[in-house]
């Protein structure tokens, strides 16, 4: 009794973390529905085929009506990792960080130190555009090669998570048809850089993660 | 003599504080001028939160290791993850269990989550690129991709996609919002 009793503790604390959690939305303790807390990112040939688009969504499942107070956080810094090598270790950055408003990019760069820890890399070419207020037309700026945005997005994820969740706790035996999208009708803020790929080696096939940083 | 004096030292004082006015305003000028006033981006950065390939913390991680998933560096996490992502996906879709079984990709358990446990987005710098499209596999990640039900196929789908059909797709195959062909490709707000 005491065992079934610890098993189906385990059981719940699973299906609470599988509840809370999408994409990589609010996907683990330290940083849910904090700033930093990244929900998604894309890595996609541009409308331009001679470019890539990186794309970094954080705070998810922002309500309309919580969106237009919602801001980037000036201590949070949202790092693009490019590993042009195949070790896994990032040759290249590119740093976004906001100041009064805007949004500074620099890079794309060899960064000073690679891994957990960072510095903002501002002897590497910088960028700016003023983020994008909600409500407004997006804002978009073209620096260094690079064509920037930064503001509040319609969420493009996708999936009945409420479903998915429903499963594991075992009230249902399969999704629905049709299913209902847990994310319709919400936001994030979202980060977008389109890059021409020369500057990432130009062909062949790149590793790509992105990392979101605290000033310490 | 005296007067005069008293007019001199508040002449003085004008100016001074004319100049002093004067540079108060300069200051202000700098202020204006992006070029010249760069804003303060000194101090270490730590690292709080890390992705790659989508649902990959959320679905193969333990609740108790997602906060050290994302301050693992991906060069390490195939080390430190593989086989704890193992064990999660055998518990999700046993069929992994059995001799010999993999997915639509030809992988078996360990071999797949040897693959995912290194969180990391393949992206291609010689056409198209998609999480999946039927011919390309992992040479991107493009915003209407379906990528869920990607997964939900490579878990539980079985070698050709077949094995249990009422838990490999979710039956939400597009976002709530179109998007755009042109930059910044995402939809508006709601």
């Amino acid at each position: 009794m005491k065992k079934m009793k610890v098993l189906l503790g385990i059981g719940a604390i699973a299906v609470a973390g599988f509840f809370m959690v999408a994409a990589d939305h609010i996907d683990a303790p330290a940083v849910q529905g904090g700033t930093s807390d990244i929900t998604d990112f894309y890595a996609f040939q541009g409308q331009n085929t001679n470019n890539v688009v990186f794309v970094a969504n954080v705070q998810g499942l922002l309500s309309p009506s919580a969106t237009a107070d919602a801001s980037f956080d000036e201590n949070v810094m949202i790092e693009f990792n490019i590993d042009t090598t195949g070790d896994n270790v990032e040759d290249l950055v590119i740093q976004a960080i906001p100041r009064d408003g805007k949004m500074y990019f620099f890079g794309p760069t060899t960064p000073g130190s690679v891994g957990l820890n960072s510095s903002v890399e501002t002897s590497a070419p910088q960028s700016m555009v003023e983020v994008t207020p909600y409500g407004s037309n997006a804002i978009v700026k073209e620096s260094n090669g690079l064509k920037i945005f930064a503001g509040p997005r319609d969420d493009p994820f996708f999936m009945d998570f409420a479903q998915y969740g429903e499963i594991l706790a075992g009230n249902a035996t399969g999704f629905n048809n049709p299913g209902s999208d847990t994310f319709a009708g919400t936001n994030v803020m979202s980060i977008v850089v389109e890059v021409p790929k020369v500057m990432l080696g130009g062909s062949g096939t790149v590793n790509t993660w992105v990392e979101s940083k605290r000033k310490q | 003599m005296k007067t005069i004096l008293n007019i001199k030292n508040i002449v003085a004082v004008l100016l001074i504080s004319g100049l002093a006015f004067n540079c108060s305003n300069d200051d202000d000028m700098n202020d204006v001028m992006p070029m010249q006033s760069s804003p303060d981006f000194s101090g270490t950065y730590m690292q709080q939160d890390q992705m790659g390939r989508p649902a990959v913390n959320t679905v193969f991680v333990s609740p108790s290791s997602k906060d050290m998933f994302n301050v693992t560096t991906p060069s390490q996490q195939g080390d430190a993850f593989q086989s704890m992502f193992q064990t999660n996906l055998m518990a999700l879709s046993p069929a992994y269990a059995n001799p010999g079984d993999a997915n639509a990709l030809g992988l078996d358990a360990a071999t797949f989550t040897g693959l995912l446990a290194t969180d990391v987005l393949n992206l291609s710098l010689d056409g198209t690129t998609t999480f999946y499209d039927g011919t390309n596999v992992l040479t991107g990640r493009a915003l209407a991709d379906d990528v869920i039900t990607v997964e939900l196929l490579l878990i539980f789908g079985g070698e050709d996609f077949s094995e249990n059909p009422q838990l490999s797709n979710d039956n939400v195959d597009a976002n709530d919002k179109p998007f755009s062909a042109s930059f910044p490709y995402l939809a508006s707000a709601w």
